[in-house]
């Protein structure tokens, strides 16, 4: 097969159909669509309780290529490891890929995941994290990020929306010891065709975990989806990065740090953010971006309160329908 | 043939070897980790070709076993009380996907006021998980039945996962002779693994998906009558065993001295031997006592259990199930079956929380039962042994 180091050699056909149910510029199912299309059709599709269920597959239809399965919300590493183990019996060599949320990666996955990654089994885990259990209507996970609003972390009088900061799960997940671990970023396409093809061609467990974003749960607007993951990446709120048999390394770096503020202001899950909680939020940043870049941020951003600018629509998908 | 003196666990991993089953998760729990123990001894030993695969929980013993049997590869693992409820999520995934997994179950007690020792309060409430269950009274069926219960759930006709349940202790930790079958005699009896649909990318399918109202009665319809279909597949397994082996158990159900009996006691697991046992003391006495061994409580012999007690008085039902506010399961099911028959039924708990069960527990259970034969009122549901006041 053809390596793929650009978007041009990405293969041409979807395994993940159009005609699926996601809404207008879902990030997962991009992001979805973009790995399935890079593995190929020799593979097997493992999917836990997620909006992908929901969007991919509704008997007696499937937008899936490929051999699909589906059971339930916590067992995408167990799930993953037993079709392995089957098809390794059976002499086919095929990629087994399970495709799961944060909600069941970050949270109530995080055992099986930890089992398949200790046992090293030879998978891939995809975490498509769009920060919040969106299937379910925008709940918090372990991976929304400070401040985020959601239903469970409602602005309300006393408290404005999430208190704690975004877990590290491709740290715990490298920390196994796998020989492949890579965040992605749809707006970053050179860079994830680049981390999806490493993780075709290696052996072992792999984990990639993919910023998604979520027009109804980020409350955005359809078309701004991409560009919100680029500024994300620029602000330090997404790092670019892979580790490969434990040596880290950082795949993209912005030429300058983009105050936080040019992200939050984009999406309503912000909105009610106070100048205080953005400070909070950019120190966090900051301190992140040192630990990964190894340099402190280069242009120290300034801290902007809080705006007022409204939304064109709230991030309803179905908006202009 | 060789006789090997073994417990009940290792009985059941030598039929899961002989079975040639080819991925086996599994996790540790009393009183079911020889199983597993014993099993990964065969396969680091090169005697058994599988894989085994240490999962880190049971709900992920499940999970790997679902993907693995859905990968197309005969698949079995054991558990027991908490593990067993930590899988229940699973149990309904692997049913209504139509996986012939096999699953041992040593029974125990389950819950705080914890034990480890035998009850069937684990695995009798699953009953509603669309598993087959089959419960079984020494290591020689245990053995027997692994074997069978694949043969029975890879039936084109059924296509559903199994559960061999043995007392725990009682059976899996003590010691018996056991005949060990020759792999050729297995492998006539069972063939290889054929299934139906496979997660395979060269024939693609989707197992599972989402189910909306339009077609979801049908495909609980069609798990019905899977099981229905079971009655008859599990006849013609046991024949064709005993045919092989001279090792017949009955089937659904196994009949002891009931042709002629006017009253008669119907119970799971290793109970049925004492009881067997208290039948002909009975009858020695000259009481027309008779033992109904219930193998099976799915499917549920309903019909063949109408037709085997039509010319009984009395009929008392043994659970070895803490059962609260009223009756057992067994009772539930026995009394069910029989509505409408004009047999007195009654409920007998005993056993509770590994309890020994005596051959006078049973004669007091026998005594109940042909009191109620004779016409005399008794209890309801009477709970043997108990220390303690009744009323």
């Amino acid at each position: 097969m053809t390596r793929m180091t650009s978007m041009k050699d990405v293969p041409r056909e979807d395994m993940l159909t159009h005609g699926h149910g996601a809404c207008p510029g879902c990030g997962y199912a991009a992001t979805a669509k973009n790995i399935a299309k890079m593995l190929g059709p020799n593979t097997v599709v493992y999917v836990p309780a997620s909006c992908l269920v929901v969007f991919g597959a509704l008997y007696p239809y499937s937008s899936w290529k490929t051999p699909y399965m589906f059971t339930a919300f916590e067992n995408t590493g167990a799930v993953t490891t037993g079709i392995k183990a089957a098809l390794r019996r059976r002499h086919l060599d095929a990629t087994v890929v399970g495709m799961a949320g944060d909600g069941g990666t970050f949270d109530i996955g995080l055992q099986a995941l930890s089992g398949a990654a200790e046992r090293n089994e030879d998978v891939i885990y995809v975490c498509l994290d769009n920060e919040a259990f969106m299937n379910t209507g925008i709940q918090r996970s372990s991976a929304t990020p400070f401040g985020a609003w959601t239903t469970t972390t409602p602005v309300g009088l006393e408290v404005k929306g999430n208190r704690r900061f975004k877990k590290d799960i491709a740290r715990i997940v490298a920390d196994h010891d796998v020989p492949y671990v890579a965040t992605l970023s749809v707006a970053h396409f050179t860079d994830f065709v680049r981390k999806v093809q490493k993780a075709k061609e290696v052996r072992g467990f792999r984990f990639l975990h993919c910023l998604t974003p979520c027009i109804p749960g980020w409350r955005i607007e359809p078309s701004k989806g991409v560009s919100i993951n680029r500024l994300a990446v620029d602000t330090g709120m997404w790092t670019l990065y892979e580790v490969e048999n434990g040596v880290p390394k950082v795949t993209y770096k912005p030429k300058a740090m983009t105050p936080v503020t040019e992200y939050l202001k984009l999406q309503g899950r912000f909105k009610h953010m106070s100048e205080a909680d953005v400070r909070q939020l950019q120190a966090w940043l900051c301190a992140k971006w040192r630990a990964h870049y190894g340099e402190e941020a280069p242009s120290p951003p300034c801290v902007m309160p809080g705006h007022e600018e409204v939304l064109a629509h709230d991030g309803d998908p179905l908006y202009g329908i | 043939m060789a006789v090997k003196t073994i417990t009940g666990d290792q009985a059941v991993a030598y039929g899961a070897m002989l079975a040639r089953a080819e991925v086996v998760p599994g996790f540790p729990i009393t009183p079911q980790t020889v199983i597993i123990e014993q099993i990964s001894e065969f396969i680091n030993d090169g005697l058994m070709d599988a894989d085994f695969i240490p999962a880190e929980s049971e709900h992920s013993v499940m999970s790997v076993a679902v993907g693995a049997s859905a990968g197309g590869v005969r698949t079995f693992t054991a558990t027991s009380s908490q593990g067993l409820a930590l899988m229940y999520e699973m149990l309904f995934a692997a049913a209504p996907t139509r996986l012939p997994v096999v699953m041992a179950v040593a029974n125990r007690s389950l819950g705080a006021a914890s034990g480890i020792w035998t009850e069937h309060n684990d695995s009798v409430p699953v009953r509603e998980s669309g598993w087959l269950q089959v419960y079984v009274e020494d290591n020689q069926e245990a053995l027997d039945m692994i074997i069978q219960a694949f043969r029975i759930a890879e039936d084109r006709r059924v296509m559903l996962p199994i559960m061999v349940c043995l007392d725990g202790f009682i059976l899996s930790h003590v010691v018996e002779g056991v005949d060990i079958p020759e792999q050729a005699v297995v492998d006539r009896f069972l063939p290889r693994f054929a299934p139906v649909n496979v997660l395979d990318p060269r024939d693609p399918i989707m197992m599972n998906p989402v189910t909306p109202p339009e077609f979801a009665t049908e495909l609980r319809y069609q798990q019905d009558r899977a099981v229905e279909a079971a009655r008859t597949v599990i006849g013609e397994a046991d024949e064709e065993f005993a045919a092989l082996t001279g090792r017949r158990y009955g089937g659904l159900f196994e009949a002891y001295r009931l042709e002629d009996a006017e009253f008669a006691l119907i119970g799971l697991g290793t109970w049925a031997g004492i009881a067997r046992e208290v039948v002909d003391q009975l009858r020695a006495e000259g009481k027309k006592a008779g033992l109904i061994k219930l193998r099976y409580m799915r499917p549920f012999p309903g019909q063949e259990l109408r037709q085997a007690t039509l010319n009984l008085k009395a009929l008392g039902t043994f659970d070895r199930s803490a059962a609260f506010n009223g009756y057992g399961p067994v009772f539930t099911e026995v009394r069910n079956a029989l509505y409408g028959s004009g047999i007195t039924v009654t409920d007998h708990l005993a056993g509770i929380g590994g309890r020994d069960i005596t051959a006078e527990m049973v004669r007091d259970m026998y005594g109940l039962v042909e009191r109620s034969a004779r016409g005399e009122k008794v209890r309801d549901c009477t709970w043997h042994a108990l220390r303690g006041e009744m009323e």
